[in-house]
């Protein structure tokens, strides 16, 4: 923000309508003066009472962020203003890396502002004097608040946000987003009680500079590494000042940066930034490019959210943007001026990308956003909310029903579910009454709740939060003490290496020791994992492994895809794509023929002596992942004798014994295979274990972290998956198989999705019986041996390795 | 016939041998070894009660744990009709889990003790099994030319059968897996809560000079693994 500004026309709404006594949405580009317009009322009411000479020292405003990071700059952009209008007002920042002191002097005598998180507002409000803390709380500010409504972090803001206003019934807040397609949503978030809060929009800013790379090469049909544009790509660094190049998953980021560095003649400065890497390594580059130190930076989601961190000037965005509005995000993230339009160029990694490009590049010409899955608040949260409500003080059931359902993400909980979350929190809500005697909260003769002993409290404040991070191990560096490569490493536990980061260890569960991968731009060898580090050093391979990384792969958006659809079925619009990607197309129709915009075109063909299936959904990895699993069985059943299968964003590929061109395909796909094949499935779903134990441990079924116990590397003590079998088995209508089906259907699975697909294409299959596989179908096809195919029965692997050491015994 | 033999004839697959100090093992795919001379059917590691006994420290686990475990052991010990059971320490997950057994889950485990001799070896997790849960107490035992016992010595174990240490193998997934190089064997944890140590951890593989054979346990029948197949994980 500038020095002598002048309040901008939304910047003056957003003031008019807290005076009027209302809460507001504020909806603006980056660069549009969004967080000092969130901080405009409570600026001017702070002088206000400094003119009436009024004592301060009880908490006024209320600012939460969805990142730490950001919130510190906000703090350091909010002081200038402050000193400028010469207010004596106290701004302090809170979140977990603020000391205990500070945070306890904090509670004691709070200062005007307060900025945090909304893992830090949980613990606040849990604590006994939240309500003296609050009572006095004027204002609240929700930052970046589309990032953070969709998620089970939103669902944990929204509870926060109904008890603030229970204890500050006259608080208003000012919720700050980017551009989304249903802002009633987020004004209901905002209001609670199922009102809408203002709505205030910014002009948008300057129309991006938008290109997709128009390669000289030759355009991949499949895979995502852009292998063939990096040359290109570098180019464009070296033409621009500061670069962003987005990848969409770490193990891409490790890629490109890898790739890039061997072109890097010039040895120009560029960096590697992604979630997996060291804190301190991050921080080190984030410095760097604020100092305007380097010339572009590799990078994933990290950073896609809000800090300025240096002058960007060009966004690269390798691979298909996957979304409308994350694209919008990335693209922000170049001059984060208001007037100056955004440079960005799209580099599509295959042909299918270039179709998605060039959705993605129109919507965003039409600043079209994708429209969120709509959100129901979990049960997980809920009870860890419960018991974070009793560790503040005693309450009646009622009176938190009530306040629980006036959270926009809770409107529609039924008492009974509410009762049952209740019982799980204070006994684990089983049928067998066993645990009475062990309750965590327990109702007294006055009718109140209180937690049973202050162990229970401890422990709450020991794993507030929603964010479950996946089991990683630490990397660490050792030297090699003469250890022969290929050989496990059980030596005596050598440390004192550096720390390159954390990898999750389902990956590591696919690597033998003296296998390599690439990390950190490094190739490095696994000697061997000791207690919660895999102990590894550097090593030379022509062919390291990637590490794949669990949740690092967005779908492809609902909104893309029918873009995408819509461009296929419209060969007029074909002229904008490509001469390439033209050819590849013309050649379907010839050969087979297109997807429609809202049937499915299914092709069939013979090859290798097997039968091959290809089907179009378009609805994303996640969902056709979940739709293979379901055909598979059913194909199984029909006598198809299928042996595998293969999905990418756009297709699924099914191989099998017989020709399923045969089959009543309209069977095949019809919607009941969400009934018992889904249940079967589900039962031994590594996917279905993961999402149980995000629940289980976000519900405090699990303890990340103990009173007493040291932190361990390894967060949890007990396996979830033998959990999850033992509850299956004996509950199965338990009420965290209720709230981790619910996050499948709409997370990992997709289930949602999928069902909206079966629905939509009931008798519109087009059925191509082909003699060869199609030009279309050549992409999907080549993921074959690629990706995990998901068919094989897992028991497969262990019986090939079984015989291997037979025909060693017997030669 | 050795396991590798019995594997490739699929009809036997369901009880390859594991042979131990000359001493032949039959290997059940839910966990359990069975010795045919002495009738003896070794189990480690169950684990009884550790549900509760997280619940006790507020975490709630579902209570099925023990009627599962139980229920599991009811199966094996129907299919071999064993004259003794060598429970092999670490029964239950701590010290008054015996009185925290639920009536019915007590009622099963006098049926299955019923007409045989039960002996339970003492481990960390429970050195004094109570006298009311019936059956022997051990500190270790020995059973013709092996010796049975909870926690792995480290050195001279020749014919050791231990527990303790519930060696997991990551093949196609994470198994529970009988690790040996035919001078001892770690047995896998049969608890339905008992979690698992990826056999190439330095606490497992330490306990072998030889050529570790894993002999994992799928789903219904049991496959016998060069352990250097087995991935890394933790």
């Amino acid at each position: 923000m500038s020095r002598g500004w002048s309040a901008r026309a939304h910047q003056l709404q957003i003031v008019a309508s807290t005076q009027a006594g209302r809460s507001a949405l504020l909806i603006a580009p980056t660069g549009a003066g969004k967080t000092l317009a969130g901080f405009l009322p409570s600026l001017i009411d702070l002088s206000e009472r400094c003119r009436a000479n009024s004592p301060g020292g009880r908490l006024h405003t209320l600012y939460i962020s969805p990142l730490k990071a950001l919130a510190v700059d906000v703090h350091r952009n909010l002081e200038i203003p402050v000193a400028e209008m010469n207010l004596p007002v106290r701004i302090e920042t809170r979140t977990g890396d603020t000391s205990a002191q500070k945070r306890q002097r904090q509670r004691r005598n709070p200062p005007d502002m307060l900025l945090t998180t909304p893992e830090q507002l949980a613990l606040l409000l849990a604590s006994p004097d939240a309500v003296h803390l609050f009572a006095d709380l004027r204002r609240v500010v929700l930052d970046e608040l589309h990032a953070l409504s969709l998620s089970k972090r939103g669902d944990l803001l929204a509870l926060g946000l109904a008890r603030l206003r229970s204890i500050a019934p006259a608080h208003l807040a000012t919720g700050l987003s980017a551009t989304v397609r249903e802002p009633d949503e987020l004004r209901r978030f905002i209001s609670g009680r199922g009102q809408l809060a203002d709505l205030v929009t910014a002009p948008p800013g300057a129309p991006a500079d938008l290109s997709i790379l128009d390669t000289r090469e030759s355009l991949p049909w499949a895979g995502h590494s852009a292998r063939h544009a990096l040359a290109e790509i570098y180019a464009a660094i070296g033409a621009a000042k500061m670069t962003l190049v987005f990848v969409n998953t770490r193990a891409q980021a490790e890629f490109v940066f890898q790739e890039i560095w061997r072109l890097n003649e010039d040895a120009l400065p560029i960096a590697l930034h992604h979630g997996s890497l060291d804190a301190g390594q991050r921080r080190k580059v984030e410095a760097a490019m604020s100092a305007g130190k380097l010339r572009a930076i590799v990078c994933t989601s990290t950073l896609d959210l809000g800090i300025d961190w240096g002058d960007v000037d060009l966004v690269v965005n390798v691979g298909a943007p996957k979304g409308a509005s994350r694209l919008a995000q990335r693209i922000g993230r170049a001059n984060h001026r208001i007037d100056e339009s955004s440079r960005a160029i799209l580099v599509p990694a295959n042909r299918f990308e270039v179709l998605e490009c060039v959705a993605a590049v129109d919507a965003a010409r039409e600043n079209a956003q994708d429209t969120p899955v709509a959100r129901t608040g979990g049960l997980d949260v809920l009870a860890q909310h419960v018991l974070g409500s009793a560790c503040a003080e005693p309450f009646a059931a009622d009176a938190l029903y009530d306040e629980v359902t006036s959270a926009a993400p809770y409107a529609d909980l039924a008492r009974e579910t509410f009762n049952r979350t209740l019982d799980f929190v204070a006994t684990g809500g089983y049928a067998l009454k066993a645990y009475d005697r062990f309750a965590k909260i327990r109702r007294a003769a006055d009718g109140l709740w209180r937690v049973a002993n202050p162990r229970i409290a401890q422990s709450y404040r020991m794993n507030v939060g929603t964010i479950v991070e996946s089991d990683v191990l630490k990397v660490r560096l050792i030297r090699a003490r003469g250890a022969k490569a290929g050989t496990a490493y059980t030596g005596p536990l050598t440390r004192g290496g550096r720390v390159l980061g954390e990898i999750e260890e389902y990956f590591l569960e696919t690597l033998s020791p003296g296998d390599t991968f690439l990390f950190g731009g490094e190739i490095l060898s696994l000697q061997g994992i000791v207690e919660n580090e895999a102990l590894v050093r550097r090593a030379n391979s022509a062919a390291p492994k990637i590490p794949s990384y669990a949740g690092g792969k967005f779908p492809l958006s609902t909104s893309l895809a029918e873009r995408v659809r819509s461009i296929l079925a419209t060969p007029a619009h074909w002229k904008h794509l490509p001469e390439q990607v033209r050819d590849w197309l013309n050649e379907q129709l010839t050969r087979s023929t297109l997807p429609g915009r809202s049937n499915l075109l299914v092709e069939t063909f013979p090859r290798g002596g097997k039968f091959f299936m290809v089907a179009y959904p378009f609805e994303g990895r996640l969902a056709h992942q979940t739709l293979g699993m379901l055909l598979t069985r059913r194909m199984e059943r029909a006598g198809l004798k299928p042996l595998g299968f293969v999905a990418n964003d756009y297709a699924i590929a099914v191989w099998s014994l017989a020709d399923p061109g045969r089959a009543d395909l309209a069977h095949l796909f019809s919607r009941d295979m969400l009934g018992d094949d889904l249940e079967e499935w589900l039962q031994d779903s590594a996917l279905m274990k993961r999402t149980f134990r995000n629940c289980a441990i976000i519900a405090g079924l699990i303890e990340r972290r103990s009173p007493g116990r040291e932190k361990t590397g390894r967060q949890v003590t007990v396996s979830t998956d033998l959990i999850y079998d033992v509850l299956r088995r004996h509950q199965p209508d338990h009420i965290l198989l209720e709230a981790a089906y619910a996050d499948a259907s709409s997370g990992l699975l997709d289930i949602a999705r999928l069902s909206a697909m079966l629905d939509r294409i009931e008798g519109r299959i087009v059925h191509r019986a082909l003699d060869r596989v199609s030009p279309m179908a050549v992409p999907v096809m080549l993921e074959i041996g690629r990706e995990p195919i998901y068919g094989a029965a897992r028991d497969e692997e262990l019986k090939a390795a079984a015989e291997d050491l037979a025909r060693e015994a017997n030669p | 016939m050795n396991a590798t033999q019995a594997a490739k004839e699929g009809g036997t697959e369901r009880d390859p041998a594991l042979v131990v100090a000359g001493v032949r093992l039959l290997v059940d795919p839910a966990g359990a070894l069975y010795e045919p001379q002495a009738r003896a059917l070794i189990v480690a590691d169950l684990h009884l009660e550790k549900g509760s006994s997280f619940a006790r420290r507020g975490m709630m686990l579902p209570p099925y744990d023990t009627a599962a475990t139980l229920a599991r052991l009811t199966v094996v010990i129907a299919r071999w009709r064993p004259r003794a059971v060598v429970a092999l320490g670490d029964s239950f997950h701590d010290g008054q889990g015996p009185d925290r057994l639920a009536p019915d889950d007590a009622d099963r485990l006098s049926a299955l003790r019923r007409g045989r001799e039960w002996i339970w070896i003492a481990g960390n997790h429970d050195p004094e099994i109570p006298a009311h849960v019936g059956g022997e107490r051990l500190n270790e035992m020995r059973l013709g030319e092996l010796i049975l016992r909870h926690e792995p010595a480290p050195h001279g174990a020749h014919g050791e059968i231990a527990g303790h240490l519930h060696p997991v193998a990551v093949i196609g997934g994470r198994r529970r897996a009988y690790v040996t190089d035919g001078q001892r064997v770690v047995a896998p944890a049969f608890g339905a809560y008992a979690g698992g140590l990826n056999l190439h951890h330095p606490a497992i593989a330490r306990l072998f000079s030889g050529r570790r054979v894993a002999h994992v346990l799928g789903k219904d029948s049991v496959h016998a693994v060069c352990a250097s197949k087995c991935a890394a994980g933790a």
